[in-house]
């Protein structure tokens, strides 16, 4: 089956995997060491559009991985190969994600790593399918990213099952270990995207068996522009307990409106909190976050690494926030992958990535194990802010600090 | 220009674009053209409703959405075939229209009143579709499970994993095929008894109503056929991206992307979406290439330079492309 | 309230929601006076209009944090900068761009909020950025709820800034000839009026109304490049509902969709209850399109 290409007859199949075949011959011996060293990697984020905060967070993130990976010497079993960024803009829009994916491939890419939010990611992971370039998912905690068999998209971080179950088992175990004060409980969540429309009801399953009386579950849109009503009903309702999750801004938003309407529930315990657990809500609004837990990507608080990543991002003027750890540790997953396979090439990769231990991260994973490319080994951690730290409370074996419950 | 003169073009058009995917083997100006058809079809959707009839609508979204939302919804939930939902799909794009049409025209609501309605329509649209999760599923999205099968490409009309050519220019045909028949409507239409009505509706609604011409029939019409082509965009949407969420159905992106196109291509001209869409599209990536090229990826900038295009052209070329292309055919010595 | 199925919440919840409702009613009607202006004399969409607030609010954060200036003082610099910009901005961009047609004069703004929001992107990245005044969690408690100074502010600054206007158009000559521009644009044209700059100094009061409301929302809300949308279709549904042009129509739509807002996401949810606004602009749409103070036009 032929058919002309400016005049050049070529296979149509031929050309469909011009960018895989491409990258097959970098890895013959010898033809490698000539190409100039490079690996292709695609980083796709919303740098601008409504997501364009997230989106530049998750961008840092992975930069600041390649620049690290390339300063010690690139990729070694590829001859050191450097990592070479092909930066994309999703612009907010599942379609032009999919678009960008399109040019990656005509890059040559040798793999892929985005795309932030759920929306995006999908269409980005299933564009990527179709010619097989391995796709790491740095935050996207919909768990229908990794639940559709598509054996080139991983994600290293959790999803929200995983943080859901995790946040109501935490709950319950601090709420215990205080000697069960709290039996009533308020959920605040987003409802505009994914996350926070799948957490309510999982949550509020896991939460009645518990013995929780679960008062009300209060929805809210992204963006919201006032908390009042909100705070209104907790206070009429008086809950034990107030389980917030929604973004960064509305996080910031509802905690002060608390504050200034002086509610102050016994316990304010966020699952993905958005403000929750971020210095820049810590430093900048100390009162309001006080006291406040939050179930969250985290990274363990004793690696060196981490710490060392949280200085760079402060010093660049960044906030160090969960996108940034992620979207650095889904990067470094993939450069790992690349060692592990010893080649550029696409399916190589895949298969190194599926089967990878990599345990040389920063999160409280452990060593990797990937099934359907989630690594089931990604967990949240529980985090509490008191004074101008974030401290980890739980589970037992990362905690810096006791927790303040009640 | 002759009508055979015009006929020829949109023959060579056509072709060319049935051809593309044969000549063209990069996924991503395929990926490319085929954006550029999918905004084409949402400008010309809103153009026979703002460029024939008059009625500006700053929520074309509102049908775009809908369309999207059943096709998605009676494969989700009823497990439809896409092909039966096709048809529903698309008729509740006129269905759609026909209550907003019906609510507007009736009560007479012209100029920024009508603008200002189909907004208010598809900002409740989306709250609803937010809101009352146990239909739409809410924020969460409606998520189409995605074929692998080779065989199934056709029942379940995907094709990411089709065999080689469907898989590079499946969704590109299905946008084509849209496209070309919404052409075709329109280029109909505007020979037509129904399509002279419209424009004079736009000219002068009271001198038409004069002449005997109903006005609100054929506003309705109009919103109806208008509404069943940005829905028709809607079900591509779905079947490319098997995801919607109200956000994407119901935002503001799509509303403004469906308005731009054909007042930059030239108003209440068959081929005005197209050239405007092609436009938006090029000078957009282009910006992005320059921008990167000169000073490295920094976002914004490219949407900066994009925005001074977008009012250097109103402002130079306020009939749009199609004018230029009008005014540079008379002076080759081609007139009427 | 236990018929129809729906919550039941003591009054002093509700009351408490409804009074919320006047002081998010009063950042409304800020955001609206302006462009209730613009839309009553120019007769233009101003699609701008979030984009400009949100460039103003950038001025406010910068003002406080380069220069540690409060942003109620920064209403000294910002209000005039503001007119200035707007005065610029229509007579050269909008008026020239425009050839007077509806639809392009809707896209040039359009473009223009583009450029605005990317530009705010590209010079101060997406991270948002808000002020903080030592005297935000202070004010007056009525019991139901308690209102912290910058609300309050809000509120009288509302208040004042209709009172301003309505006296600027009714007792000033240029008032008097925006009046007769907004009416009569031709008879207006023949007595020797510059409508030219009449646009002008229209569309600057606009934006200096809209930099007054920036001020006063800054203590509340962070800025981003984004933040515009959050008040854009709002600020319309209160302009139709109080009447194109009205100032009183302004702040009256301004308090009656704060409050019906409030008690509608109090009854129905915070999500469906947004509802009520979409209901109210279409009903007034079909059914008194000139609102509550607007004069019949064409």
């Amino acid at each position: 089956m032929t058919y002309r290409l400016f005049g050049t007859s070529t296979t149509r199949r031929s050309v469909l995997a011009g960018g895989a075949a491409a990258t097959g011959m970098l890895a013959a011996p010898g033809i490698l060491h000539a190409a100039g060293k490079t690996v292709k990697v695609g980083v796709v984020h919303p740098v601008t559009g409504f997501l364009q905060f997230s989106g530049t967070q998750c961008r840092y993130g992975a930069q600041a991985a390649i620049e690290e990976i390339n300063a010690s010497g690139g990729i070694k079993a590829l001859d050191g190969a450097m990592i070479e960024a092909v930066l994309g803009d999703a612009q907010s829009k599942a379609e032009i994600g999919a678009s960008e994916v399109e040019k990656f491939e005509s890059e040559g890419v040798s793999a892929i790593v985005g795309a932030y939010s759920s929306g995006i990611s999908l269409a980005t992971t299933q564009a990527a399918a179709k010619y097989g370039i391995p796709h790491i998912v740095d935050v996207g905690v919909n768990d229908k990213i990794v639940g559709r068999d598509l054996d080139n998209t991983f994600r290293f971080g959790p999803g929200f099952g995983v943080i859901t179950k995790t946040g109501i088992q935490s709950l319950i175990d601090l709420n215990e270990a205080a000697g069960n004060p709290a039996k009533t409980c308020v959920i605040v969540h987003e409802n505009t995207t994914p996350f926070g429309s799948y957490m309510a009801g999982l949550m509020k399953d896991g939460l009645e068996p518990a013995g929780f009386e679960v008062l009300e579950i209060l929805p809210h849109p992204t963006p919201n522009k006032d908390f009042r009503n909100i705070a209104l009903k907790i206070k009429e309702l008086n809950p034990d307990v107030v389980i917030p999750s929604h973004y960064y801004n509305e996080g910031v938003l509802f905690l002060r409106t608390l504050q200034r309407q002086r509610v102050s529930p016994k316990v304010i315990y966020s699952v993905l909190g958005g403000a929750s657990s971020q210095y820049r809500f810590v430093n900048e609004f100390e009162d309001a976050a006080q006291g406040v837990m939050d179930c969250n990507h985290w990274f363990d608080p004793s690696n060196k690494a981490a710490l060392a990543l949280k200085d760079k991002t402060e010093a660049d003027g960044k906030t160090y926030s969960y996108e940034v750890f992620l979207a650095y540790t889904a990067m470094k997953f993939l450069a790992d992958g690349m060692e592990r396979a010893a080649s550029p090439d696409r399916k190589a990769i895949i298969d190194a990535l599926a089967v990878s231990e990599w345990d040389g991260h920063f999160m409280p994973y452990g060593p990797t194990k990937m099934e359907n490319g989630q690594n089931m080994a990604a967990v949240p951690l529980v985090t509490q802010v008191s004074g101008e730290d974030i401290n980890v409370i739980a589970p037992a074996e990362y905690a810096q600090a006791k927790a303040k419950f009640g | 220009m002759s009508d055979t003169l015009r006929i020829t073009g949109w023959v060579v058009l056509a072709a060319l674009g049935i051809a593309a995917p044969f000549l063209i083997s990069s996924g991503r100006w395929l990926e490319f053209i085929e954006l550029t058809l999918f905004v084409a079809v949402l400008g010309q959707a809103w153009n026979i409703l703002g460029g024939y009839g008059g009625q500006y609508s700053f929520g074309h979204a509102v049908f775009f959405g809908t369309g999207a939302y059943v096709q998605a919804l009676l494969q989700f939930r009823f497990g439809f075939s896409p092909w039966l939902a096709l048809p529903f799909a698309i008729a509740s794009g006129a269905g759609v229209g026909a209550m907003i049409g019906y609510l507007s025209f009736r009560y007479g609501l012209r100029g920024s009143y009508f603008a200002l309605i189909t907004l208010a329509f598809a900002e409740a649209f989306r709250v609803l579709a937010r809101s009352i999760v146990s239909v739409t599923e809410g924020g969460r999205g409606v998520s189409l499970p995605l074929n692998q099968d080779s065989g199934e490409v056709w029942t379940t009309l995907q094709f990411t994993f089709a065999e080689p050519f469907l898989r590079h220019a499946g969704y590109y045909y299905m946008i084509l095929t849209v496209l070309i028949l919404a052409y075709i409507a329109v280029w109909r239409m505007e020979r037509s008894r129904f399509g002279a009505q419209l424009i004079s509706v736009r000219e002068n609604e009271d001198a038409a109503a004069a002449l005997g011409v109903d006005a609100f029939r054929v506003k309705m019409k109009a919103i109806c056929l208008s509404g069943m082509i940005a829905a028709a965009a809607g079900v591509y949407y779905v079947q490319k991206y098997l995801f919607v969420d109200p956000e994407i159905a119901y935002g503001p992106a799509k509303s403004v992307e469906a308005l731009v196109a054909p007042i930059i291509g030239g108003l209440g001209t068959v081929i005005g979406p197209l050239l405007g869409a092609a436009f938006l599209h090029s000078i957009g990536e282009v910006a992005k290439e320059a921008i990167g090229a000169l000073i490295g990826p920094r976002p914004g900038l490219d949407l900066i330079l994009y925005g001074m295009i977008l009012v250097l052209v109103l402002g130079y070329l306020p009939r749009g492309l199609a004018g230029l292309l009008d005014s540079a055919w008379r002076r080759l010595g081609g007139g009427r | 309230m236990d018929f129809l199925g729906l919550p039941s919440y003591s009054w002093e919840t509700v009351l408490g929601s409804a009074i919320s409702g006047v002081f998010l009613g009063s950042v409304y009607a800020l955001v609206a006076l302006g462009l209730t202006l613009i839309y009553g004399v120019l007769h233009i969409i101003n699609f701008a209009h979030g984009a400009m607030l949100m460039l103003a609010m950038y001025a406010v954060f910068f003002l406080w944090s380069a220069l540690g200036i409060d942003p109620y003082l920064a209403l000294l610099i910002v209000v005039p900068a503001g007119f200035v910009f707007g005065y610029a901005l229509q007579r050269g961009v909008i008026g020239r761009f425009s050839h007077g047609r509806d639809e392009i004069t809707l896209l040039v703004t359009l473009g223009i909020a583009i450029m605005i929001e990317n530009g705010a992107l590209f010079a101060f990245s997406a991270t948002e950025r808000q002020v903080q005044v030592p005297y935000d969690f202070d004010g007056i408690d009525f019991g139901v709820t308690f209102a912290v100074w910058p609300e309050i502010a809000a509120l009288a600054g509302s208040l004042v800034v209709t009172l301003a206007l309505w006296l600027f158009m009714t007792r000033t000559d240029m008032g008097h000839a925006i009046q007769a521009v907004a009416k009569e644009r031709r008879g207006a044209e023949l007595v020797g009026i510059d409508v030219e700059h009449i646009y002008g100094v229209t569309f600057g009061i606009g934006a200096a109304c809209v930099a007054v409301a920036a001020c006063l929302l800054a203590p509340t809300y962070a800025v981003s490049p984004q933040f515009g949308y959050l008040f854009v279709l709002i600020a319309f549904t209160v302009v139709v509902l109080g009447g194109m042009g009205s100032f009183v129509g302004a702040l009256v739509g301004g308090f009656l969709i704060g409050i019906t807002e409030q008690l509608g996401r109090l009854y129905l949810g915070e999500s469906l209850g947004l509802i009520t606004i979409s209901a109210i602009f279409i009903l007034v749409l079909l059914f008194r399109p000139t609102g509550l103070f607007g004069q019949a036009s064409g």
